[in-house]
């Protein structure tokens, strides 16, 4: 880490996940095992395969508590998400909301803050069908803040007066592991002092249609909703999807500690790469030398050897790449099964959430970390049989824990991972 | 319709859109809608739309960028209203 300007800490966090809004809702629900997983009537009136999806509960009330009517009018559930879960972490990190006027910029802070889709629910309500009608004008002035892709890195920009780099991210179901590791890069560069990072991916029939149709979604528990998402298991037949948004606030340390920040953990390494969609990799799967490639080098950027690692929250969908994803940590880290660190899956609980997974699920990384648990697998009870050499690692019931060393990581549609290394703030 | 029926209904439908609450309660045919009550200028169309939308009628573009204040909004919503 020598070459590395500024160590970087975590401040702040906000969550939107289905299974709960807030860092003490959603705590207690991943230690309780809590499915956020529901029916959703529309799903089966359209006649999607999977009838079944985590959303988020946010009533009107809780969303007007937050927003303006006239914000309101112009967010899509994606941007309501970013937001709530923006300001819920800015808060966290000891700010105040800012105000309407020019010297509340902070000029100190960005936002990397990705979508998988993006406002898709906007193209099919609002775009679309008035386009096909020739009535383009009846489209109004929203669409296109709700449609680009910018669009929740945006709204945040806005809400909270930053004056840092404001973007989005996209890298399919990696964007929100993504957006952290490259506020984490831009900090310890010293290119900021603080960068809100994470993902957001809205709600929407539109948005999930397409996963239906590729037959990956989970469509054998329609009935059985809380048992539908199901990483690791033997009779998982696809995942669920998901929704929400997970931001948290990445800062230097120095600029934590002069401020007297509570800091959560310390980031201590990260790395992106692709498997190049060749060998074993494709649009859709993962080339597991890309994967290894991508811990190990993470691993390197921390300094670290693979047996410091003592936990993992993995991708872990609910698909038939779970036991693969698990035997790549096995060959990336240098360890037998008997060996590999306790590992667990965030999806079985909320499904999986695209480009918000790697947001929410570093928030469920941090927490686990910073109050000492792993929380179960839901759903695994049968464990798939490529798994069984590591059922003692897989972790199957919330059990306390000190950690010190924990590893999240994502892999996306178009062969790309992302691996970030947190270590609890012990003598910080 | 009367003058006093149409300016009630504007100002209902500005409303949510007023970032000057202030203004909006002491509003009058004078009202600026973009620099005195603080509507973002992008939202004008949809402001256009929900007149449409709540008086039956079709604004076209010249007519729309007449309406400065709450008191232009009235009249072209009167007058179009009479057509």
């Amino acid at each position: 880490m020598s070459d590395h300007k500024h160590r970087v800490v975590v401040t702040g966090m906000g969550v939107v996940a289905p299974n709960g809004h807030g860092l003490p809702a959603f705590e207690a629900a991943l230690r309780a095992g809590t499915s956020g997983i529901r029916f959703y009537q529309k799903l089966q009136d359209l006649k999607f395969g999977c009838q079944v999806g985590g959303i988020p509960q946010i009533t009107d009330e809780v969303k007007k508590s937050y927003f303006t009517d006239d914000l309101l009018m112009a967010m899509n559930s994606s941007m309501i998400y970013a937001g709530i879960a923006a300001l819920d972490c800015w808060k966290d990190a000891g700010f105040t909301r800012p105000g309407d006027s020019e010297d509340e910029i902070d000029w100190d802070t960005g936002a990397i803050i990705g979508t998988g889709i993006g406002g898709a629910d906007t193209l099919g309500e609002l775009v679309v069908p008035n386009v096909n009608a020739g009535s383009v004008r009846r489209i109004g002035s929203t669409s296109v803040e709700q449609t680009m892709a910018s669009g929740v890195s945006a709204r945040v920009g806005g809400l909270l007066a930053l004056g840092g780099q404001v973007y989005s991210n996209s890298s399919a179901c990696t964007t929100g592991t993504e957006a952290v590791i490259n506020a984490y890069y831009t900090i310890r560069e010293g290119r900021s002092k603080r960068v809100l990072a994470g993902g957001s991916e809205g709600h929407s029939h539109y948005i999930w249609a397409g996963f239906d149709a590729m037959r990956v979604l989970g469509r054998g528990f329609n009935d059985q909703p809380e048992k539908a998402s199901r990483p690791l298991s033997a009779s998982t037949g696809g995942f669920i999807p998901g929704s929400g948004a997970g931001v948290l606030m990445l800062e230097s340390l120095e600029s934590a500690k002069a401020r007297g920040a509570r800091i959560y953990c310390e980031i201590i390494g990260a790395n992106v790469n692709s498997g190049g969609q060749r060998g074993k990799g494709s649009m859709t799967a993962p080339n597991p030398v890309g994967v290894r490639r991508c811990i190990q080098a993470a691993l390197a950027d921390a300094g670290i050897p693979g047996s410091a690692i003592e936990a993992v929250n993995g991708h872990l969908t609910g698909t038939m790449a779970d036991p693969y994803e698990v035997e790549n940590w096995k060959v990336a880290l240098g360890v037998e099964p008997s060996g590999l660190p306790f590992i667990n899956a965030t999806k079985g609980m909320i499904g999986h959430a695209l480009g918000a997974a790697g947001g929410i699920e570093c928030v469920a990384t941090v927490l686990q970390l910073s109050r000492g648990f792993l929380h179960g697998s839901v759903n695994c009870e049968d464990l798939h049989p490529s798994l069984e050499p590591y059922a003692e690692r897989i972790v199957r019931r919330t059990v306390d824990k000190k950690l010190g060393i924990m590893a999240k990581a994502s892999f996306g549609f178009g062969d790309v991972n992302g691996c970030v290394l947190f270590k609890n703030a012990n003598g910080l | 319709m009367t003058q006093s029926e149409a300016f009630d209904k504007v100002v209902s439908i500005i409303g949510p859109f007023a970032k000057n609450a202030d203004a909006l309660k002491a509003a009058t045919r004078e009202t600026k809608i973009l620099t005195d009550l603080g509507v973002n200028s992008a939202r004008l169309v949809d402001i256009i739309l929900a007149f449409e939308d709540e008086f039956n009628i079709a604004i076209d573009d010249d007519t729309a960028d007449k309406i400065r204040t709450l008191g232009d909004a009235v009249d072209q919503i009167i007058a179009l209203a009479k057509k």
